[in-house]
């Protein structure tokens, strides 16, 4: 990175660390639990773009592993378990049910695992909606409090923002190191060319069932998250849909970019939320995301975050391409 | 003579009724390059992915060091020091250069869970940067592998299967649509790691080329492979002098 973009990059990181910390102070209700939605959706999409973006794994469950973790934690606290444990026991499960999902993955790639995992979703969300003994089936799960910590009541949505502000920068922290460490380059490389990758003894059996359940974990954590957070669950949110939404927050941001998930469950959660509430435009709001999302498909197929790059490589290009000229003068080429 | 490194004996493989490998065996000894030369569709690359492990033979056995290495998988053999390159480019192309060679050795090193911990580059930077400059490709070292173009790529794809010290190699086809001055490059620089490795000892290749004066200047000895036999394994000057192989492949 050169100094410019450095700095810039160091201007945004404060900036966005200032919004973040500072904002709810000066939000009412509902802008903080808009907020909180988008950190949990930040989270949740963080793990789908290790699985996708970092992989290469099209996985269209995401949302399932989600609604595991927030039936884990409500179930749990309507038994009178602790957030406490339910948090890590909705991780933990999510983690090997996301073992197991990565299975289908050893066998068939592409359209055809995306297709594998929609099954599975759609098989997780009708055990949400039939199974009443258990999850309340449509009529949900509801009252789910939210939890105190050190004796520090998260009840209100200000305190409850920022716990889950800590565990988003948490999971963020350890999904910078993983990929830093040569399981991001195994991942990428997993992505890139899996048949080379496995010549050059990457054990991509492990990368791959790893890859979906490390993510899995992600949406686990968040799922948990989400159920204290809107305190009743239902099917719903867990949907097939909800995963498409999902993959399409990484897409957007760019599958790939560690802070693409950032900007794509902004796009994702609060920019329709935001569309909804601008007069004139309450009508209209979905359709103009949805041309907007294809608009941006067309225009940047690597999302959002792939902008300083294109500049970055254009600038390249403009470079090579007058040093050629010259070059080519140089021996008399000019025509 | 000490044992041989890589030992196939009577190798077989059928596609149907088509025996692309019919009964094929071979020796390839230690610091030895191993040419295999034959015309289109005689079965060179399914018995190079029958001994590498990509698919399963109906019969025969591979010995790697007098060990019985027939049918383990490509990553096996991989840890067990055999490397290769494929027909056609086969890098990781959203990584730099040198992640590429990085990512093509780590694996060697520790376990899963320690490579968890492990600095970025696994302490593979160094290595990484030699063979970067013996291949000299220093200039593109920090770009994305797929914006290269074809020959570079190509020398990153060889590279790549030296990163991580192979006993063996098998290249397949590394002239494939390379440039004329790039295929002196790419002979100089395999004479070079079969001689004078840095790492300390001779490693052994076997290549697949249809490029005869890369061939004939580069390997030690050379298997004619026709219809999925062997026709003939001698040194370049004997299958230059060899009657049956002139008129059935080299020609004139």
């Amino acid at each position: 990175m050169n100094p410019f973009n450095h700095k810039i990059a160091t201007l945004f990181t404060v900036l966005g660390a200032l919004l973040v910390l500072v904002a709810p102070q000066y939000l009412k209700n509902y802008g903080i639990y808009l907020l909180t939605y988008w950190l949990i959706f930040i989270i949740a999409t963080m793990g789908l773009n290790l699985t996708v973006g970092y992989a290469g794994q099209k996985s269209l469950g995401h949302a399932a592993f989600f609604g595991i973790g927030a039936y884990t934690v409500a179930i749990m606290m309507k038994a009178g378990i602790s957030f406490w444990l339910g948090l890590p026991a909705a991780a933990l499960i999510c983690f090997v049910v996301g073992l197991i999902l990565g299975f289908p993955a050893l066998r068939v790639q592409a359209i055809y695992l995306a297709f594998a995992t929609l099954g599975f979703n759609t098989a997780i969300w009708l055990v949400m909606r039939n199974e009443e003994w258990l999850t309340g089936g449509t009529f949900g799960i509801n009252n789910i409090a939210r939890p105190t910590l050190f004796g520090y009541s998260l009840e209100a949505n200000r305190p409850y923002y920022y716990f889950v502000l800590a565990v988003a920068l948490i999971m963020a922290g350890l999904l910078w190191g993983l990929l830093r460490s040569p399981w991001g380059k195994a991942f990428k490389a997993l992505r890139d060319n899996p048949i080379r990758a496995e010549s050059l003894g990457v054990d991509i059996r492990n990368y791959t069932l790893l890859s979906f359940a490390i993510g899995a974990v992600y949406a686990g954590i968040a799922g948990a998250l989400f159920a204290s957070l809107v305190q009743f669950i239902e099917p719903a949110p867990f949907t097939v849909g909800a995963s498409i939404m999902m993959y399409l927050m990484v897409v957007v941001g760019g599958a790939g970019y560690f802070l693409g998930p950032i900007v794509g469950a902004a796009v994702g959660v609060v920019l329709p939320e935001w569309l909804r509430d601008v007069p004139g435009v309450a009508n209209w709001y979905l359709p103009m995301f949805g041309a907007a999302v294809v608009l941006l498909m067309i225009w940047l197929p690597d999302g959002l975050l792939s902008i300083p790059d294109r500049a970055r490589a254009k600038r390249a290009a403009r470079v090579a391409s007058a040093s050629r000229k010259a070059a080519a003068g140089r021996i008399g080429a000019t025509s | 003579m000490t044992g041989s490194l890589l030992k196939v004996t009577n190798l077989k493989k059928a596609y149907g009724a088509i025996q692309a490998v019919a009964g094929v065996s071979f020796e390839v000894m230690p610091g030895e390059i191993f040419g295999v030369i034959g015309p289109n569709g005689s079965g060179k690359t399914t018995m190079f992915n029958s001994v590498l492990g990509q698919i399963t033979p109906n019969e025969g056995s591979i010995e790697l060091k007098g060990q019985n290495i027939t049918g383990l998988s490509p990553l096996a053999l991989s840890r067990r020091g055999v490397g290769r390159t494929f027909q056609t480019l086969q890098v990781f192309g959203k990584m730099t250069v040198r992640d590429n060679l990085i990512v093509a050795a780590q694996e060697h090193k520790g376990s899963m869970l320690s490579r968890m911990f492990s600095p970025g580059d696994s302490g593979l930077g160094a290595k990484a940067d030699a063979l970067i400059d013996q291949f000299r490709i220093r200039h593109v070292a920090d770009s994305l592998a797929g914006t290269l173009s074809y020959g570079q790529q190509k020398l990153v794809d060889i590279a790549m299967a030296f990163m991580a010290e192979p006993d063996l190699v098998l290249l397949d086809e590394p002239c494939a649509g390379v440039n004329p001055s790039l295929v002196g490059g790419i002979s100089t620089l395999l004479k070079e790691l079969n001689q004078n490795p840095k790492f300390g000892r001779k490693s052994s290749f076997v290549v697949i080329e249809h490029n005869m004066d890369f061939v004939m200047d580069l390997c030690h000895r050379i298997m004619v492979m026709v219809e999925g036999r062997v026709m003939a394994i001698g040194t370049p000057a004997e299958i230059r002098a060899n009657k049956q192989v002139l008129d059935a492949y080299l020609g004139n």
